[in-house]
């Protein structure tokens, strides 16, 4: 490794980036837990699941009037915490994506629902339940949405094997 | 072209009001008429116009045992593949409805993450079948963002071209099959039949009617064929007659009037609550269109407007799909005149493959071609939502690399699926009859829903 030198701690805290434009920035200085930075040029807020709803209430007070995309990804053996809850916020009138992202630790899967806030987050929530095992707090019915109800584990997840089903009649006797 | 485009005025008669003239002599016994019997309210509330929207009140509430639970689908012709409805009736009167999707599920997100990312477009062009080049351009404008390529004009003027085609040929389904639900058979002969016209370009440009694996990181999969510009024209010669006589087949007949006003209205702030884009959004009276506000590909540069409806009925929402027909052939029109020359993909070997005679003497090329067909390229850690207009709203792809040759999640944020959660609010205290009709006019398609 290139840098053996120990650093020297400091007594500065490390200034905390803000986003420029001014819808965020203000959303931003609400919040002292939430970290903001770009991804591939988007602008994505890092948030503490606990206060994913209140997030997204000051985000759709400040403008931000529809859901666009609710999703999970799981970072197994890569990340702790191992999963990731994304939220793609659109602005109409500012023009304006947002995406929170909200780490999940595997030993504590709930989060609290943003049905309140984004109706629309109904079944993206239950499809996160379905297929990732997240448990959103608050959901009105929080049941399997594509998969069949009385499937067991969560498809999605990585350590989940694409598995095989076994082949119907393959012993049935050749029509010769 | 547009210059065609029936600029007629149509007059609009809405049931409960005076029948105007034309509409009497417009048939030859007058247009049918509730019996002089019943009273105003009970006629109302035959249309479907009239509800007590007090039911929250307790005593207003009907015994449970006078509702019945009907199970619509996943069978029924009408829903669109294998949506299946849970409908709670009063009477006639639908109260409650919930939509249970699943039934085409099989995992293509999971299938994604162990696709190489040059794979990828054939996994979701598979997703929204009737408008695939609209999947595919998703998902590579979303690997394209994390790899930070740019891409020859002529490539990109190409998926240009192919989308606009495509929302044409996805809307001509649209109107076939909500004329079929509404019992106008004829136009879904019509309209499968003009979008036979397109697919058959498709199949000459990509080889494959549907599910085309033609847009890809970095370019399309070959350049146009040689004599593309009179299938383009013959397209544009053949589809816009037709369009008109399928408005005189519609847009004025009292009957489609009958059982497309005020049916499943829902305003601009149910839309957004509940994630809902598309035409659905735009006939509710917002001209939220991903083209203008969002543009990608370089469709800034061609003239188009967004057309917007009044009312968020499944008539408006009707209104806006030929509206749109006719603004897309007008951009077809557009980019084909402007067609750059140039390669049709990118010239970066390390995503796109070198050209065939390349191969022959160049050891290098050999390399290329073999290293990202056997094991694909490589793509930056990072992750990317893009999102495009589809002819159903807004299609996202959500893509996370780890830096390999696999996305470690390839996420596609479906219009159907968001829109479908429209349904009960657009079915409440509305008759049972008015269902078909408004499914039809949402236009979901099952595979987009269930992935």
């Amino acid at each position: 490794m290139a840098d053996d030198q120990v650093q020297e701690p400091t007594d500065e805290i490390p200034e905390r980036a803000l986003p420029e434009n001014a819808v965020l920035l203000g959303l931003a200085e609400k919040f002292e837990s939430i970290q903001w930075r770009l991804s591939s040029g988007q602008d994505v807020f890092e948030v503490p699941k606990d206060s994913v709803r209140d997030v997204a209430l000051a985000a759709h007070d400040a403008g931000f009037e529809m859901l666009s995309d609710l999703t999970v990804v799981d970072y197994f053996r890569q990340r702790t915490p191992r999963f990731a809850l994304v939220i793609n916020l659109l602005s109409q009138q500012h023009l304006l994506r947002l995406r929170l992202i909200a780490p999940v630790p595997a030993d504590d899967v709930s989060v609290p629902s943003i049905v309140p806030v984004y109706p629309g987050a109904n079944f993206y929530e239950r499809e996160a339940f379905d297929l990732f095992g997240l448990e959103f707090e608050g959901h009105p019915d929080l049941t399997r949405i594509l998969m069949p109800d009385d499937w067991e584990g969560h498809p999605l997840r990585k350590d989940y094997g694409v598995g095989s089903i076994p082949v119907q009649f393959k012993d049935s006797h050749q029509v010769k | 072209m547009s210059d065609q485009k029936d600029t007629r005025k149509v007059d609009v008669w809405l049931s409960g009001t005076e029948e105007p003239e034309w509409l009497v002599e417009s048939t030859d016994e007058g247009a049918q008429k509730m019996a002089v019997s019943e009273p105003d309210s009970r006629r109302l509330e035959q249309e479907g116009r009239s509800f007590r929207d007090d039911r929250l009140l307790e005593d207003e509430l009907t015994p449970d045992d006078e509702l019945m639970i009907l199970n619509m689908g996943p069978q029924h012709p009408s829903t669109h593949g294998v949506l299946r409805l849970n409908v709670e009736l009063e009477g006639e009167i639908v109260r409650r409805s919930k939509p249970i999707i699943g039934y085409l599920h099989t995992g293509m997100e999971k299938t994604g993450e162990d696709l190489t990312w040059l794979q990828g477009p054939t996994n979701v062009t598979r997703m929204d079948y009737l408008a695939p080049f609209h999947n595919e351009l998703a998902y590579s404008l979303a690997v394209e963002k994390l790899l930070g390529i740019d891409l020859p004009p002529r490539a990109v003027a190409i998926r240009l071209l192919m989308t606009e085609l495509n929302r044409v040929s996805s809307h001509l389904v649209a109107l076939a099959t909500n004329g079929m639900d509404i019992g106008a058979l004829s136009m879904m002969l019509y309209g499968f039949r003009d979008r036979e016209r397109i697919l058959a370009f498709f199949e000459k440009t990509t080889g494959l009617r549907m599910n085309h694996n033609y847009i890809r990181p970095g370019g399309v999969a070959a350049d146009l064929p040689p004599d593309w510009q009179e299938d383009v024209e013959f397209i544009l010669d053949k589809v816009p007659p037709r369009m008109l006589e399928y408005e005189d087949l519609l847009k004025a007949n009292p009957i489609w009037l009958g059982r497309t006003r005020d049916v499943g209205a829902i305003t601009v702030e149910e839309c957004l609550a509940y994630s809902i884009t598309g035409p659905t959004l735009r006939a509710a009276g917002c001209d939220w269109d991903l083209r203008k506000a969002f543009p990608y590909s370089g469709i800034e540069e061609y003239q188009f407007e967004v057309p917007v409806g009044e009312r968020g009925d499944v008539y408006d929402r009707y209104r806006v799909r030929v509206e749109e027909i006719w603004q897309s052939l007008s951009l077809v029109k557009q980019i084909a005149e402007a067609m750059p020359e140039g390669d049709y993909k990118t010239d970066d070997r390390k995503v796109a493959p070198p050209p065939r005679a390349r191969i022959d003497e160049s050891m290098e090329a050999l390399i290329h071609h073999f290293k990202i067909y056997t094991e694909g390229f490589q793509v930056p850690e990072g992750e990317a939502y893009v999102a495009i207009e589809s002819p159903r709203g807004e299609l996202g792809a959500y893509v996370v690399s780890d830096g390999g040759a696999k996305p470690l999640r390839m996420h596609m944020r479906t219009p159907s699926f968001a829109n479908l959660q429209a349904l009960p609010v657009m079915m409440a205290d509305s008759i049972i009859a008015d269902t078909v009709a408004t499914i039809a006019s949402l236009d979901p398609v099952l595979g987009d829903v269930d992935r």
